[in-house]
């Protein structure tokens, strides 16, 4: 099968749902200069009506999505970076994850957010954050976090057709490693973990960019006869709570990996699941691999020790076998 | 264009709805059947009526926390709208919503939205959404003069005006945001002379007059259809109540302003007008003002008769398409208990 990088799945995602429907279009900043290395060609192919660059006014852009959303259309917006959500932050919740509530159902606002996390990249405090934490704290909003190519095509595709608004963490670490993407058209559902691992000692749950490194920590363990199974929640918001719990109800153990601030993070949220839910399964204490609370660093031997890798996994999951 | 006839009694029996719709809300709420807040319009009847009667039905609208006096404007019933202020489950947000967000879908609304400035945007892109759909709706997107200063302000208007965009952004400028004078806060004495900064037309109107609201309203509208852009429209306008009913804090305007404004009352203004072109004598103004009580008497009779929401109607409507069911509050007899 054809290999193919994370920005030319999310690219051919871009391409073949604006082909099959043409209420969806791409606005934000840049887009049509494909600023990012996702958006290439689309200018050329759909026009700049379809592909609208925009003001650097997030809360200007993201509540237009809104309002064409409210009348029908299927806008993706593409916000170049994840941190400047926060300029937009009263239309992501105010407008965006409410009004279909707040209107009692009146309004449907089929909408996707994508958001890139540019970290571990000497990019400093504010343009390193991984917050889609603070977004799972609101209800409303559906929120997936591919962590491979294929996954990223599957997922930005349903979440195109979905009729909610869901956002896209899309990551950065994740963009240069190709892996095999079928040419024929296929969908991953929203709302469904995948096992990418089967293993029988120790659930690894990992998050975004940080399953990569959960499986070449499996594969460490697995020297050590220690079997690992790697869970992708891949929808963060809602989680497929059963997978989870499913899979540490035939380990006993679990690690919970997430690049974001370990306070309310997404592993703090499956962390206490598995704490509440899963607890007469466990054999030992749940353990959490995050970015410890301190804003990230400029300087390379400041930043890189602080995300999770393949070494603090291997260590947080020995730590349970004894 | 002049209104028609027609158009005139339409406009003068909305503006008594609205009144009249706020002075039975407002017994509501003292009488402790309403919960939250109240936010009323009256006085400012006029500058929403006469923009919502330049519109089509199928034209779009946009609103704030004031919200009761705009899908009325915009030709909603009374009913669902009583109800929604009671919490029931009629109510044309289903109970979810309550005074700051009464809005009808089915007569265009797009929201009420209560955090200020936050619609302007929206309107935006609806505005966008129609013009990319070939159709020739406008959307009308009301706010204040406190919203004015809000930055959505300044980066809906500048996306309107960039895109050519079908909207009209009707400021209801009633001199006061909260309790702030506008003219302690807004840095301009007219706020449509903001509308230089984005290159589109501004124009000031007495908000108390609705032809001449109407006229600049339709104005603004024939020249989205054009395809020529947005407009700002300002109305100046008052609110007679305080910013929300039962705030004790008075001393901020004074009496004698509140007076001068009432002597110009939109309703009173327009009574003697309606007769001098032969349109209502009083007998036919007394007509209208008793069809709207007595609409405003089933409205009540409907919400008070409606029953209250199911508690498990909190997981209602989060989404359009839920991925399973959102769920309850844990209780502890769900959780899994120890084996054995």
């Amino acid at each position: 099968m054809r290999k193919i990088n994370y920005l030319q799945a999310l690219n051919e995602a871009m391409h073949e749902e604006m082909e099959r429907d043409e209420r969806v279009f791409l606005l934000g900043e840049d887009v049509a200069w494909n600023m990012l290395g996702s958006s290439g060609g689309l200018v050329e192919r759909f026009g700049k009506e379809r592909v609208r660059n925009t003001p650097i006014a997030e809360a200007g852009f993201v509540g237009a999505a809104a309002g064409a959303a409210m009348v029908g259309m299927r806008p993706v917006v593409d916000m170049l970076m994840a941190p400047f959500l926060y300029c937009a932050m009263d239309q992501v919740v105010s407008i965006i994850a409410k009004s279909t509530y707040l209107y009692g159902g009146q309004a449907k606002l089929p909408l996707v957010i994508r958001a890139a996390m540019f970290y571990s990249a000497g990019y400093a405090a504010q343009h390193s954050d991984r917050p889609y934490p603070m977004f799972m704290t609101v209800p409303g909003l559906k929120i997936i976090s591919p962590s491979s190519p294929f996954d990223a095509k599957g997922l930005l595709k349903s979440a195109i057709r979905d009729d909610d608004p869901v956002m896209c963490f899309e990551d950065g670490t994740l963009w240069t490693g190709t892996a095999e993407v079928p040419e024929e058209e296929y969908l991953i559902p929203l709302g469904r973990a995948e096992v990418k691992r089967e293993g029988s000692d120790v659930t690894v749950v990992a998050v975004a960019g940080a399953v990569q490194h959960a499986l070449v920590a499996a594969d460490q363990l697995a020297e050590d006869g220690v079997s690992a199974e790697v869970v992708d929640p891949r929808t963060l918001a809602p989680l497929d709570r059963e997978t989870i719990l499913a899979s540490v109800a035939k380990t006993g153990r679990a690690v919970v990996v997430d690049p974001a601030h370990e306070t309310c993070s997404a592993a703090s949220e499956i962390a206490a699941i598995i704490a509440e839910e899963g607890f007469w399964n466990l054999q030992a204490p749940v353990r959490r691999v995050t970015t410890p609370q301190t804003h990230i660093p400029f300087s390379p031997p400041l930043e890189q020790p602080l995300y999770p890798n393949p070494s603090r996994i291997v260590d947080a999951a020995r730590g349970l076998m004894t | 264009m002049d209104p028609t006839p027609d158009q005139l009694v339409e406009m003068y029996r909305r503006m008594v709805r609205i009144r009249s719709f706020e002075e039975a809300a407002t017994k509501l709420l003292l009488g402790g059947e309403v919960p939250g807040g109240l936010h009323t319009s009256i006085g400012q009847e006029a500058e929403i009526v006469g923009a919502c009667m330049a519109l089509r039905t199928d034209d779009y609208m946009v609103g704030n926390h004031r919200s009761h006096g705009h899908p009325i404007g915009k030709g909603a019933e009374v009913g669902r709208l009583f109800a929604e202020l009671l919490g029931k489950v009629t109510g044309v947000n289903a109970g979810k919503g309550g005074s700051m967000h009464l809005s009808d879908f089915s007569v265009g609304s797009l929201g009420e939205t209560s955090i200020v400035g936050s619609g302007i945007p929206v309107a935006a892109g609806a505005a966008l959404g129609s013009k990319m759909q070939g159709t020739d709706r406008v959307t009308l997107c009301f706010f204040g003069d406190g919203a004015s200063n809000e930055g959505t302000f300044h980066e809906g208007l500048n996306l309107a005006a960039i895109w050519k965009l079908p909207a009209i952004y009707l400021c209801e400028n009633n001199g006061y945001g909260e309790l702030t004078a506008a003219s302690e806060v807004v840095a301009v004495k007219d706020i449509a002379a903001r509308a230089a900064g984005y290159d589109i037309p501004g124009i000031t109107v007495d908000g108390q007059d609705v032809l001449a609201v109407f006229e600049a309203v339709t104005a603004a509208v024939q020249r989205a259809r054009r395809g020529e852009g947005p407009s700002l429209v300002e109305a100046k306008t008052y609110r007679y109540d305080n910013h929300a009913i039962g705030i004790p804090i008075e001393h901020y305007r004074p009496q004698e302003e509140i007076d001068r404004w009432r002597e110009r009352d939109p309703i009173k203004l327009f009574e003697p007008l309606l007769q001098d072109r032969g349109i209502l004598d009083e007998q036919g103004l007394e007509r209208i003002r008793h069809e709207v009580q007595a609409e405003i008497e089933a409205g009540l009779e409907f919400a008070r008769s409606s029953a209250y929401p199911d508690p498990e109607d909190a997981f209602e409507h989060l989404f359009a398409s839920p991925l399973g069911q959102p769920r309850p509050p844990a209780r502890l007899a769900d959780l899994p208990g120890p084996p054995g």
